[in-house]
């Protein structure tokens, strides 16, 4: 287990070092990153040569990479210019508010999707089978900045039950995170509903099923639990996935976290802030990958290393 | 496969080209889903070919006398402009009609570079081996846990709006995927017993890829590129409704829904209805038949997914 943890643990640094890199050099795809920070069509040269040297960028590249390496291992993510303040100061004031949308929207999801799932995949083909169903196909096929658009005609504009912006009220999340789950929600009833299909059809199954325990018993000790293990191996994904949309569901309802940046950052070509709040997100989904491995290796009996 | 073959008698005869087909209709046609996402998939591509004869109107006109027009059957409404007209007075069903272009083209142009590019990554990497496969699955590895859409937003922020760039885009961030597929089955593929006896008959790499390798890559494959075209079209309206898909005056299915909040506030909600109903339309073809091919070509790749 310990040398699984390390190797782990090894990988995943690996990973982010790998990040770092690639970042570092998509910034520089367009081969001069200062058109990136400022439009050409409207900067003399003076200027863009200006904007080179304030920005190290006049260094040879790899002069360039080793001071990009140096200051970030200080945790110096780079100025914002759009917020005006550290990139880490400005990404660390929208953590919270993204991730407690992208829990609130994954709460919603599980708990909508699991119960439907595991009714679904127990029961093949009754009406709640059904519904699972198409709710599972509803969450993959409909986009999720479509749904935010239509839930705030209805109930921000025509109903005026709920805000159609900003995080002032805790009222403001609900149409949010609503719109933010429903690609996770389908994905969930499929995953539940095809586990639970799955797992019935195991050996162990017949064995219990065999020895005269009752439906309900061979439900709640062998067939939830062992769904509830493939569940576990999908709830960082899905969490990741949850972060990365609020990008869309941020921008649309004007909400100050992370993906908003994001999108204001792209706007307003503050590419420093881009770059940092890249690293920022990749990183966090390779820790929750990371963190996912080892839960799933710790509860799971099976597997031992 | 030199040679013909001899029409045999028995059950074990090697189907003729007409039998396979007949086959795989009849399979379809037990799937009710796959036939309607089929269906789906045709209207698409024939909306996306033929846009100039079936769109009523220029998408481009604008005509400032007629702005604002809602749908036909609300009040106010003509037949004439059947979803209606935006702030410019451009009708609605013909723009999204000619939406349906850009999607298809980045679908398909993007999943077919994935797809090669990816397999060609795959074949090296499963079949050499070694160092080789190290450096190009740790490559995967790498682009796999940058979180997806994260990904394309910066690209193609950085890159800029063209229609080749979101196809480049899509074409390259996708092909991991389809590298990580190629690779599992090339090497599931050169352990088995098929490949070693033809490799103790003396076939040579070449002819054993492309006889024994590739023909078993082709259902897994395409499959996934199901899946991804739909993915694709997803994302490509996402950048769009984001503002960095193709240039703002080409009339795509994001690039409508970019004034989506802005059109509601102003009453206007048609504007988003539509064209996010076709995106949701669009995918649900390509998922219903995709799940279906992947039934039919490719039960083990079940569990693949982003």
């Amino acid at each position: 287990m310990q040398r699984y943890l390390l190797s782990r643990l090894l990988q995943s640094l690996l990973l982010m070092a790998g990040v770092l890199v690639i970042v570092f050099f998509l910034v520089r795809l367009t081969g001069d990153p200062a058109s990136l920070l400022i439009n050409r069509d409207y900067a003399n040269p003076e200027q863009m040569a200006q904007m080179r040297a304030a920005f190290g960028l006049d260094k040879p590249t790899h002069l360039q990479f080793v001071d990009y390496v140096g200051r970030l291992l200080r945790g110096d993510l780079g100025y914002s210019l759009r917020f005006r303040g550290p990139a880490l100061d400005v990404i660390l004031s929208g953590l919270p508010i993204t991730v407690l949308l992208s829990s609130l929207a994954l709460l919603l999801a599980v708990a909508v999707a699991v119960p439907l799932g595991i009714v679904g995949g127990t029961s093949p083909n009754s009406l709640v089978d059904f519904v699972a169903r198409i709710i599972g196909l509803l969450g993959q096929v409909t986009p999720s900045f479509w749904l935010a658009l239509i839930l705030i005609w209805v109930f921000a504009v025509n109903l005026r039950w709920l805000p159609s912006f900003g995080i002032d009220t805790p009222r403001s999340y609900v149409l949010p995170a609503v719109a933010l789950s429903v690609g996770g929600m389908g994905q969930l009833a499929r995953l539940t509903r095809s586990a639970v299909l799955e797992i019935r059809n195991e050996d162990y199954i017949r064995t219990a099923r065999s020895k005269g325990l009752s439906p309900r018993a061979i439900a709640a000790r062998h067939v939830f639990r062992n769904a509830a293990l493939a569940l576990v191996s999908v709830i960082g994904v899905q969490f990741t996935y949850a972060l990365s949309g609020s990008v869309y569901i941020e921008t649309i309802f004007a909400i100050p976290g992370m993906g908003w940046m994001l999108n204001e950052a792209i706007r307003n070509r503050d590419f420093v802030l881009v770059q940092a709040l890249t690293i920022f997100i990749a990183s966090f989904a390779i820790i929750m990958n990371l963190i996912t491995d080892i839960l799933y290796a710790a509860i799971d009996p099976r597997i031992r290393y | 496969m030199t040679g013909t073959t001899l029409p045999l008698e028995d059950e074990y005869a090697e189907p003729t080209v007409a039998g396979r087909l007949a086959y795989v209709g009849e399979l379809l046609w037990r799937d009710k889903a796959a036939i309607l996402g089929l269906v789906i998939i045709l209207l698409l591509v024939i909306a996306a070919v033929f846009a100039p004869l079936l769109a009523p109107h220029d998408p481009l006109a604008q005509n400032l006398r007629n702005t604002k027009q809602p749908p036909a059957w609300q009040e106010g409404g003509t037949w004439d402009h059947v979803l209606g007209t935006d702030r410019l007075g451009r009708d609605s069903l013909s723009r999204i009609i000619y939406g349906a272009r850009v999607s298809i083209t980045v679908g398909f142009f993007g999943a077919a570079l994935a797809a090669t590019l990816g397999m060609v990554a795959g074949l090296v990497a499963g079949y050499l081996g070694g160092w080789v496969d190290n450096v190009i699955m740790g490559l995967v590895n790498l682009l796999l846990s940058i979180p997806y859409l994260v990904l394309v937003i910066v690209v193609a922020a950085i890159l800029g709006r063209s229609l080749l760039n979101v196809v480049l885009l899509f074409g390259i961030t996708a092909s991991p995927l389809f590298a990580r597929v190629t690779r599992g089955e090339v090497l599931r593929i050169r352990n088995s017993g098929y490949v070693e006896s033809a490799q103790a008959v003396g076939a040579k790499t070449g002819r054993i890829l492309f006889d024994h390798v590739m023909p078993n890559l082709i259902g897994p494959l395409v499959t996934l590129a199901t899946f991804e075209m739909s993915a694709m079209i997803f994302y490509e309206a996402g950048l769009g409704f984001l503002g960095l898909s193709v240039p703002p005056h080409v009339p795509s299915w994001g690039n409508l829904l970019a004034i989506g909040r802005e059109s509601l506030l102003a009453g206007m909600p048609w504007l988003s209805v539509y064209p996010g109903l076709a995106i949701a339309i669009t995918a649900l073809g390509m998922n219903l038949f995709g799940d279906w091919l992947r039934d039919v070509l490719d039960p083990r790749l079940r569990r693949i997914r982003r």
